[in-house]
């Protein structure tokens, strides 16, 4: 069973990825929206990784209104 | 559908309703690929009678306000229902606004009852503005079950056993207040008349029909005018059934138009765009030989639907493209900002119609739709039946200020009356567009006249709203304008705003200015964002209040060449 850091370092990781940025630049308090200047289709693209990723299934409400990592980690961390 | 001329209220119409299309299905609702709810117009009515009664005894009386926060979902549409039979007032709220921002507008709204989604009521009860709140019962759908409602109730468990009384109304009665603008200034709150609404369904109805059978998937959110009458009143007054999906990501939204045979469907121009994008690549995908059929089948398809849409023909000529949406779509409505022709143009000519209108929440959604006799994409179609379309002050090329008037035309903003008197003229809503009247009768529109700029995702930005993320700026003074404002562009599309500063002398220098202005800039969201920076060497003209004269100072920048002022971020 990951820890909820483990989880957040991981979904870090994939965003970056998925977005193109350096690993590394990206940090929990973040706001995804902004600092990778997305929208919110492309946040459900995001989405749909993070769930292939961890093997759950992530209702979009219940991740309505989360905009930083750390809270989406959380969420994710509780369906694990 | 119902004769709505008969009613005075929207609750008397949709109770109606529910009895007379009662074997018929309203509502389906899927998440993903499971279909969690299927509900006829007689389930329907066995849900929202007992919450109408959980209202009825909680004290929920005539007038009252109750505001919906959520995502499209059929507990929005059974709570509005129980909300309207009860004679109440209902307030949607955009579920993507901050805590912060919900609660500043249940505040002006006056909202006693708030209907929520647990993940939602979860941030909104941890912000701190809840302390100052005046909503008395907060009822929060499927919440876990041990979970923490922070003195909210169940939606589930919310429910009087005794059948509830109706409560009716004038067809001049406030049906619902909806706010059409940000929450940084002043919220503006159109109060709409059970007419505005039971007058435009008539109208647009005669030309989109609804009939028991047609499907409509709800995809924009139902707080939003075009959906709450196209989603939720044009198709509950009719019999036909409405479709929500509990994720919007868009490998689900395309499986659901031919899992359920969609008949309409409403999408915002960035949604189309992108729709577009994906159809041409995947035409370009093509086998030459293959391309080369398509493009003749599309080419014969425009000259066959030249005069008037010919679905049959469409489906027959271009079977594969119709397939992928079902193969019952009539038409796609597309709402929110507006659209570019070619955009339009392209599904016109794979058969597809789009229904291209123009309107302001103020007006209850629709002014002007086209009616596709012919199809046509350069306009905004013709003003709805009832609905009186006229330009004040015209130029030489006809193009003035759009007003318009009819009984879809909100009473005026709630606590506002000043706001009102500058909005509705003699009776005309003052549109703060610029348009023209064609020859046909057809309103093309040519820019706005008020400061403001709305996005291809349908967001209204008001310049105001995002000033504050400049505040302490090293400056000694700036403010915001959307560009076409100061420099009017005859165009609808591709807005964008401008922040003007007016540097301090001995202070930084603009490089170091843009650098910091760019760091601000990054926080707001990326539709929010400021798109150049304009440095304006002279004092703001104010007010003797010390608030910027806007106008005067939009009028001495235009003398600026937009091109050579505007350093673009």
């Amino acid at each position: 069973m990951r820890t909820l850091e483990q989880t957040t370092q991981e979904v870090l990781t994939l965003a970056a990825r998925h977005f193109n940025v350096p690993e590394g630049s990206l940090s929990p308090a973040d706001d995804f929206f902004k600092k990778l200047g997305i929208n919110s289709l492309q946040a459900l693209e995001l989405l749909t990784r993070l769930e292939n990723h961890f093997a759950i299934e992530l209702p979009d409400y219940e991740v309505q209104g989360v905009s930083d990592f750390r809270t989406l980690a959380e969420r994710i961390q509780s369906r694990l | 559908m119902l004769d709505l001329t008969a009613y005075d209220s929207l609750g008397a119409a949709l109770r109606d309703a529910s009895a007379r299309f009662a074997g018929e299905v309203c509502l389906i609702e899927a998440d993903r690929d499971k279909e969690k709810e299927r509900l006829t117009y007689l389930d329907f009515q066995q849900r929202a009678h007992p919450l109408a009664r959980g209202l009825q005894d909680s004290g929920f009386a005539a007038d009252h306000r109750a505001s919906i926060i959520m995502t499209n979902q059929s507990k929005w549409l059974i709570s509005a229902y129980a909300i309207f039979f009860r004679g109440g007032v209902l307030v949607p709220l955009d579920y993507k606004l901050t805590p912060a921002e919900h609660w500043q507008l249940l505040q002006h709204s006056g909202a006693a009852v708030l209907i929520t989604e647990y993940p939602i009521w979860r941030q909104l009860a941890a912000d701190p503005a809840r302390a100052a709140s005046s909503v008395r019962t907060v009822l929060v759908t499927e919440a876990p079950p041990n979970a923490d409602l922070h003195g909210a109730l169940r939606w589930e468990e919310f429910r009087g056993d005794a059948e509830p009384d109706f409560v009716p109304r004038q067809r001049t009665d406030t049906a619902c207040i909806v706010y059409s603008s940000g929450t940084g200034g002043r919220p503006k709150g159109c109060m709409m008349a059970h007419e505005c609404y039971l007058s435009q369904c008539v109208a647009l109805t005669s030309l989109y029909p609804f009939w028991p059978g047609v499907r409509y998937l709800s995809i924009l959110p139902t707080n939003h005018a075009v959906d709450f009458m196209v989603g939720f009143i044009g198709p509950f007054t009719c019999g036909a059934a409405v479709v929500h999906l509990r994720t919007l990501r868009p490998e689900f939204v395309r499986e659901a138009f031919t899992r359920y045979k969609i008949t309409y469907v409403t999408l915002v121009p960035a949604v189309l765009k992108n729709l577009q994008k994906g159809l041409q690549e995947r035409f370009a995908a093509l086998p030459p030989a293959k391309r080369a059929i398509l493009n003749a089948m599309i080419a014969l398809n425009k000259l066959l639907t030249r005069g008037r849409p010919r679905l049959w023909i469409s489906r027959r000529l271009l079977p594969q493209v119709h397939a992928a949406f079902g193969g019952q779509l009539l038409a796609i409505v597309v709402g929110g900002a507006f659209s570019e022709p070619q955009n339009l143009q392209f599904f016109y000519d794979l058969g597809i119609p789009v229904a291209n209108g123009y309107g302001l929440t103020e007006a209850c959604t629709v002014i002007t739709v086209n009616d596709l006799k012919p199809f046509r994409a350069d306009t905004v179609g013709k003003p709805l039946p009832g609905v009186e379309v006229r330009i004040v002050n015209p130029d030489a090329e006809g193009i003035g200020e759009v007003a318009a008037r009819g009984r879809t035309i909100m009473s005026g903003y709630l606590n506002e009356p000043e706001l009102t008197a500058e909005t509705i003229v003699d009776g005309w809503l003052m549109t703060g567009d610029f348009g023209r009247l064609d020859s046909a009768g057809h309103l093309q529109l040519f820019g706005r006249k008020k400061n403001m700029i709305v996005t291809e995702e349908g967001k209204n930005i008001y310049p105001e709203d995002i000033e504050n993320v400049f505040a302490g700026l090293p400056v000694k003074e700036f403010c915001v304008f959307a560009a076409n404002f100061v420099w009017p562009r005859r165009s609808m599309t591709g807005e964008q705003l401008v922040l003007i500063v007016h540097p301090d002398s001995g202070g930084p220098s603009e490089e170091d200015l843009l650098r910091e202005i760019n760091a601000r800039n990054s926080r707001l969201l990326n539709y929010k964002r400021i798109h150049g920076v304009v440095f304006w060497k002279e004092d703001f003209p104010l007010t003797a209040s010390l608030k910027i004269r806007r106008n005067v100072l939009a009028e001495q920048l235009a003398r600026l060449e937009r091109e050579t002022a505007v350093n673009s971020l």
